[in-house]
């Protein structure tokens, strides 16, 4: 029963979705709109049930003493201070004590991540001393600095500059360097596959060449180089990208019927 | 090997430092001089510790590796919360709620049906329970549900529909290029990219393309005789896809290659202007 109400489910909202898709009516369209809206407050549920399962598997990498635990620490330090970013902001001029008090929480974390990963009595009841220590201290200075606070009830925090900064300064430049670095991949990975062995491995050269040289200005015949490549990528790279398209189309929609139809039932897991 | 790594540990702090107090003095008249050079060498630092992942896997890659899972984490999170939670539920599921959140309150007779995804959310949270899991997986079947409805409508027509449709094309031009007969065509004919023989020739090659890569896709037929050759033709095109996305992604990767290398000479190292 577990299960078979599930699948139910699976194949009521499945069918609503198609169905209201042929019968354009103005409650099937309502009830649509609702549903997308669900679906995203689901969505940050599912988002909440994320970042737990982060912070426990982080918490019992170091807990286990694993190979590559202790980055583990960066990873909740991180967590923490953007979630404190998100939720304070400064009441005035100057920050205050508030760089302090992030470092006494950061601290506190540690110590109670150590506490959880120590054996040795004694070295837990230096760790219990220590976190106990840090959180008396971040609360001191929570409540007598007055140059910030939290804001738990206002989206304040997300106008807090630290917030703004981490992003601009931390994600930014860690995410836009995770892409460019496949640049250098790409380029090894071009160098064997660009060598004109048969008449098809020529093809894919000639494309690629033609495509990367649309932008260069400086090559003799620039305007015809960038009209054959315009050519390239309207006509011949659009008649397989159909094709390809086509195929994942089908792909989808077969997908999605089976699992309408319980067909396809991997997704639920066991039990 | 300790020691080393210890060595470079500490070159690597100590030109941080470095970086930071010579960015700081030359901000010093700015507001907020002290934090903005901080985070300009923490940038610089990120930057090049995912660089260094070319040499091979170190400590300062997953340094970086690792904050970014934890800041970008909990930057969505927060993002979720005050602008879907607090912004868009809360003032649709009860005055209360959008009074204590300081938001306007959006009466509709139907806001009732809000608590409905909160239910689902909280049973989705069950999962973290061994008692209470098997609750989870009703929100997940109504997510799997609407998500598998709406992927096979918008599927198979973005897809497959209009994808077909989109393919059969006039094959002896259409308006300005629309075929006058052979007479016509050779009196006028121009061998520019918007001509009547580069447009036939462009519908006649996306038509065949496509069909042809349609083919090279079918494996219930032996690939042999004229469906053979349409499979080797689809196969010639395809290679050009490929090439062509190929040299298309290396061009976007190599774009922001040249943003991060610019960050570094230009607002890190003040190299160039």
């Amino acid at each position: 029963m577990r299960r078979q109400i599930p699948f139910g489910l699976v194949f009521i909202f499945g069918i609503f979705m198609v169905f209201q898709f042929f019968v354009p009516h103005e409650k099937s369209e309502w009830v649509y709109e609702f549903l997308l809206d669900w679906i995203i407050v689901i969505g940050i549920f599912a988002l909440a049930l994320g970042i737990w399962s982060l912070f426990k598997v982080s918490v019992e990498k170091i807990k286990q003493g694993k190979e590559g635990g202790n980055y583990s620490y960066i990873t909740l330090v991180g967590l923490y201070m953007m979630v404190a970013f998100g939720f304070t902001q400064q009441t005035g001029e100057g920050w205050g004590l508030y760089f302090l008090w992030i470092m006494l929480c950061s601290a506190c974390i540690v110590s109670l991540m150590r506490l959880r990963a120590s054996t040795d009595s004694g070295k837990k009841r230096m760790w219990a001393l220590a976190s106990v220590g840090f959180l008396v201290a971040a609360v001191l200075v929570a409540i007598f600095d007055d140059a910030w606070a939290f804001f738990l009830y206002t989206p304040e925090g997300l106008e807090n500059s630290m917030f703004e900064i981490f992003f601009d300064h931390i994600m930014m430049p860690i995410l836009a360097t995770m892409f460019s670095l496949l640049a250098f991949y790409i380029a090894s990975a071009a160098y064997r596959a660009f060598r004109a062995r048969n008449v098809l491995a020529s093809l894919l050269l000639l494309a690629a060449l033609l495509v990367m040289s649309r932008f260069n200005p400086v090559i003799p015949g620039a305007e015809y180089v960038a009209n054959a490549s315009n050519w390239l990528m309207n006509v011949p790279n659009l008649a397989a990208q159909r094709a390809i398209v086509i195929g994942i189309g089908l792909g989808i929609v077969g997908t999605a019927l089976k699992i309408i139809l319980g067909i396809e039932r991997g997704y639920m897991g066991r039990g | 090997m300790r020691r080393t790594t210890y060595i470079v540990v500490a070159g690597v702090v100590l030109l941080f430092g470095l970086s930071w107090v010579l960015h700081a003095v030359s901000m010093s008249g700015e507001a907020d001089g002290i934090e903005r050079a901080f985070m300009i060498t923490m940038a610089a630092f990120l930057t090049l510790a995912i660089y260094s992942f070319l040499y091979k896997d170190n400590p300062f890659y997953k340094f970086a590796e690792h904050l970014y899972v934890g800041v970008s984490a909990a930057y969505w999170m927060c993002q979720a919360f005050w602008s879907t939670i607090v912004g868009n539920l809360f003032p649709r599921l009860s005055e209360g709620l959008s009074n204590y959140f300081q938001q306007p309150y959006q009466a509709s007779g139907w806001n009732i049906t809000y608590w409905i995804p909160v239910i689902l959310g909280i049973m989705l949270l069950m999962r973290l329970t061994e008692k209470y899991g098997w609750m989870s997986r009703w929100p997940l079947a109504m997510i799997v549900g609407t998500t598998a409805g709406l992927n096979f409508v918008r599927y198979l027509r973005s897809d497959f529909v209009v994808q077909v449709s989109s393919t059969f094309m006039p094959l002896l031009g259409e308006d300005p290029h629309r075929w006058q007969g052979f007479g016509a065509f050779i009196s006028n004919l121009d061998l520019s990219a918007t001509g009547q023989l580069a447009a036939i020739v462009s519908n006649w090659v996306i038509f065949f393309g496509v069909i042809c890569g349609i083919i090279y896709f079918y494996f219930s037929k032996e690939h042999s005789g004229a469906f053979g050759r349409a499979s080797r033709l689809g196969i010639w095109i395809l290679m050009i896809t490929f090439g062509a996305s190929f040299g298309y992604t290396v061009m976007g990767r190599i774009s922001l290659l040249v943003g991060r290398i610019t960050f570094l000479f230009r607002d890190w190292l003040e190299i160039i202007s």
